[in-house]
């Protein structure tokens, strides 16, 4: 650590968390953990979870954020917290004490979120969490020890499991799976609770042997774990800065800190252009507001019910879009061209592709549509958004690992419908 | 009240499994794209530390993603307006190099490493302590490098494992006596190797006596040799350049470019002008000969000889090719032939010709049929007892 004290921290911690409580903010029991440059890297890397399973998509995430680093294309993050009860917070050693002080208030505020958000709260069970993903990585490394089944094996599975990994149950509770019901002509209907799940379903009805179901499913839940995440990063984010903002202006900080962090948390929330900052957008909503009559407890309701898609198709107004120069682009040729900009007329159009883009929004939807003849039918959910095909062909192929046989895709391209056709030698063809 | 922990000094260097396996991926794919890499990059003449730019495609992690043609929404500075053109959509493919491209998951790293560098992680796949004892490197080999001390970074091939080892041992030393001082009771129970530990072997240069080699390269540069086989044997006798030049002091090269009749030529003719006309092999050999005899004293010179060719001889030489491919393979270290059959047609191949040949000890023959199978056919012949001889 650098001019200042373990000590010191713990001081200046005892009067945020009086300021949080006074606040009204809810928080699990708090831990902070010093770390190094180089652990830091490694728990992004690890998005965060002190034990992860052994993939080589860990080691190229780590790679890459530090050449990220080394050619200053990325800052380091100052902190990095986790889902979890108690909340587990990593600070970085090389910050200096007022982004500490600053890192703790916003910690406090992701605390809150964890544990006050609906879709934590339905998805995720915070005090089991951090186990959960050691149980993983156990139950892997074994299978991975394992003589008859060794690393290639399970890196085969994990490569085609983790590229669904985000075609699962969005929201909402599960069903028990039905069993498949057999229609005329041989189609087979897939059964209810398993329709808007394609990995859920490749685990449950895939050819595959025990420990590679085991795979799926660890593969998934885990993913189910981090998807409120992704569905809340505007909201999580803008509810930690503007709760980092006000605890800060209360602590009454000598002259010299508080300078620092004006400095610094205008960098936080600055805007990138053409592009969303979720942090300037996050905070810009939260203030606005919280200066409404009654604003402390609508934020609070807020925060407790809200996703990303639904802040902003509820609160993201007009005045907010123009303050915040929003507008949407569109491809022609090979032109980015603005398409709608934030004024009378506009701005709704704004407000709804920001809403429609982000979380989860960001991701195509593929679905199980039917089992003809024993090839696996999917369907891709066109919302006018067109998928890549490169990579729709690769993962096609990872969805023919797991299945066991012939997979077909259904989806729009150049405004025509087209079939995407994978038979089990990996052999692509595609119709339009 | 918050629970503060201090940093960690055991910590394990929890990645660097991941990172090891993500390395390997990275580099099979560079031997598996080999044939691209070194194509363009001109034989002899050049500096062992010359820096080649190597694109490693990220080993990609493929999910359904929206393609390129997708718009979006973003802040702005508030003068934009609707029908701006705000800049190019560029494709990631052609996004150029050094630049990561953001949101669509296409991902490019750019690696930059000398040629010595790459030479040294194609060469370790070789296995070359086992080579050594066999009969292609029982001439005297010079050394040129020798191991002198150690150094903090290097390539994994000169990892050197005792000296890491050591190191290990003397932090796992440190930590346990900072431990005692501070009367600490929990002491870890195990101490991970990390990173700072890592001891490479520094090598340094050394003048010894001088030994020589020579390789004759010779091609079948009739009408029937078209760019892609060209390209094929180009690559492979850059390796093969390399690769001897590796362990000699000095190497010379030859081209000897024939139809029906042979050439010496310059390296830019000898790939890049092709020429009509038929395909007498024995030509080229008799070329090789005559080289030998007036500027290659066997005696001072290790050669290699090595042709490309595919195969396709018009059958009224034949026997004299054999009979001068024995009279070369009588005074060379090692002799190849590589027959390139890009489209798999089985003509009148050479290959059948040369059977007999496979009984020698320096003798070896491959096939190659696309880029891929350059470094297997490259591995083959500097490898041979792995497969004696035959052709593949």
């Amino acid at each position: 650590m650098t001019n200042y004290s373990l000590r010191e921290l713990e001081e200046w911690n005892k009067q945020i968390e009086k300021l949080v409580r006074a606040a009204g903010l809810d928080c699990y029991e708090q831990h902070f953990e010093i770390c190094s440059y180089e652990d830091m890297l490694c728990y992004e890397a690890y998005l965060g979870m002190p034990s992860r399973y052994p993939h080589w998509s860990f080691g190229k995430a780590y790679e890459r954020q530090k050449s990220f680093y080394q050619k200053n294309l990325v800052g380091l993050p100052y902190e990095l917290v986790i889902n979890s009860d108690p909340c587990i917070a990593y600070l970085m050693q090389d910050n200096t004490l007022l982004t500490q002080i600053l890192t703790m208030a916003h910690v406090y505020g992701h605390n809150d979120f964890f544990k006050n958000n609906r879709l934590f709260k339905r998805d995720t069970r915070a005090s089991m969490e951090v186990d959960m993903f050691k149980s993983h990585a156990n139950r892997i490394r074994e299978y991975i020890q394992d003589p008859s089944i060794g690393p290639e094996k399970v890196e085969r599975i994990l490569n085609a499991a983790h590229g669904l990994k985000f075609q699962t149950r969005r929201h909402g509770e599960i069903k028990e799976p039905d069993s498949i019901e057999c229609s005329e002509e041989g189609k087979e209907v897939i059964p209810l609770g398993l329709q808007e799940d394609l990995l859920a379903f490749l685990a449950e009805k895939g050819n595959l042997v025990d420990w590679e179901r085991d795979l799926i499913h660890i593969v998934r839940k885990e993913a189910l774990y981090f998807i409120p995440q992704l569905e809340t990063k505007i909201m999580n984010e803008g509810w930690a800065s503007y709760w980092h903002y006000q605890l800060l202006n209360e602590l009454h900080l000598p002259q010299g800190l508080h300078l620092e962090f004006l400095k610094r948390h205008n960098l936080v929330i600055c805007p990138h252009l053409g592009r969303i900052n979720p942090y300037f957008v996050g905070f810009k909503i939260f203030e606005h507001l919280a200066k409404q009559p009654g604003g402390l407890e609508k934020i609070m309701a807020i925060r407790s019910e809200d996703r990303d898609h639904s802040f902003i198709r509820r609160h993201l107004n007009q005045e907010l879009c123009s303050e915040l120069h929003l507008f949407s682009y569109g491809i022609q040729g090979d032109n980015i061209v603005v398409t709608e900009v934030s004024n009378e007329d506009g701005w709704k159009k704004v407000r709804d592709d920001l809403a429609n883009s982000v979380g989860l929004g960001s991701i195509p939807i593929v679905s199980p549509l039917s089992i003809e003849k024993g090839t696996l039918v999917l369907e891709h959910i066109y919302d006018n958004r067109e998928l890549d095909l490169k990579y729709a062909q690769e993962t096609l192929k990872y969805v023919v690992d797991l299945w066991g046989g012939k997979v077909e895709l259904r989806t729009t391209l150049y405004n025509a419908p087209t079939v995407i056709y994978c038979n089990e030698e990996k052999v692509i063809t595609t119709h339009g | 009240m918050a629970i503060f922990k201090d940093k960690d000094l055991s910590h394990s260097d929890r990645s660097a499994w991941d990172r090891k396996r993500h390395r390997q991926l990275v580099e099979d794919s560079i031997k598996k794209n080999l044939g691209d890499i070194i194509a363009e990059e001109s034989i002899i003449g050049q500096s062992k530390d010359k820096k080649i730019k190597i694109p490693i495609r990220g080993i990609k992690e493929y999910q359904f993603i929206y393609g390129t043609n997708t718009g979006g929404t973003g802040s702005g500075s508030g003068a934009e307006e609707k029908g701006q053109v705000i800049g190019k959509n560029s494709s990631p493919d052609e996004s150029g190099s050094g630049q990561a491209s953001s949101g669509s998951g296409e991902e490019i790293y750019e690696t930059e490493i000398t040629l010595e560098e790459l030479i040294d992680y194609l060469f370790e796949d070789l296995q070359l302590p086992d080579m050594e004892r066999k009969k292609f490197f029982q001439i005297e080999l010079e050394y040129k490098f020798k191991r002198s001390g150690f150094q903090l970074k290097g390539t994994q091939p000169r990892l050197n494992k005792k000296r890491t080892t050591i190191e290990k041992l003397k932090r796992k030393q440190m930590i346990q006596r900072d431990q005692e001082n501070q009367e600490v009771e929990e002491t870890p129970k195990r101490i991970p190797f990390h990173e700072n530990d890592l001891r490479y072997s520094r090598l340094k240069e050394e003048l010894h006596k001088q030994s020589n080699a020579i390789i004759l390269c010779i091609m079948d540069t009739s009408g029937s040799m078209d760019q892609t086989k060209k390209y094929l044997a180009r690559s492979f006798y850059f390796l093969l350049y390399q690769f001897i030049r590796w362990k000699y002091e000095h190497v010379e090269v030859a081209f000897i470019a024939h139809t029906t009749v042979a050439q010496e030529v310059n390296e830019e003719d000898f790939f890049h002008r092709g020429e009509a006309g038929g395909t007498y092999i024995s030509s080229g050999y008799a070329k090789a000969l005559e080289i030998i005899d007036q500027r290659y004293n066997p005696t001072v010179w290790n050669i290699y000889t090595f042709h490309c060719s595919d195969g396709d001889n018009w059958s009224e030489d034949n026997d004299k090719a054999v009979c001068l491919l024995e009279q070369l393979c009588a005074i060379s270290n090692l002799f190849g032939y590589a027959e390139i059959n890009t489209n798999r047609m089985y003509g009148s191949s050479m290959a059948k010709q040369y059977d007999k040949f496979l009984s020698l000890d320096n003798f070896v023959m491959v096939t190659m049929n696309s880029k891929e199978d350059i470094w297997a056919a490259f591995k083959k012949f500097l490898n041979r007892d792995v497969a004696p001889g035959g052709n593949s």
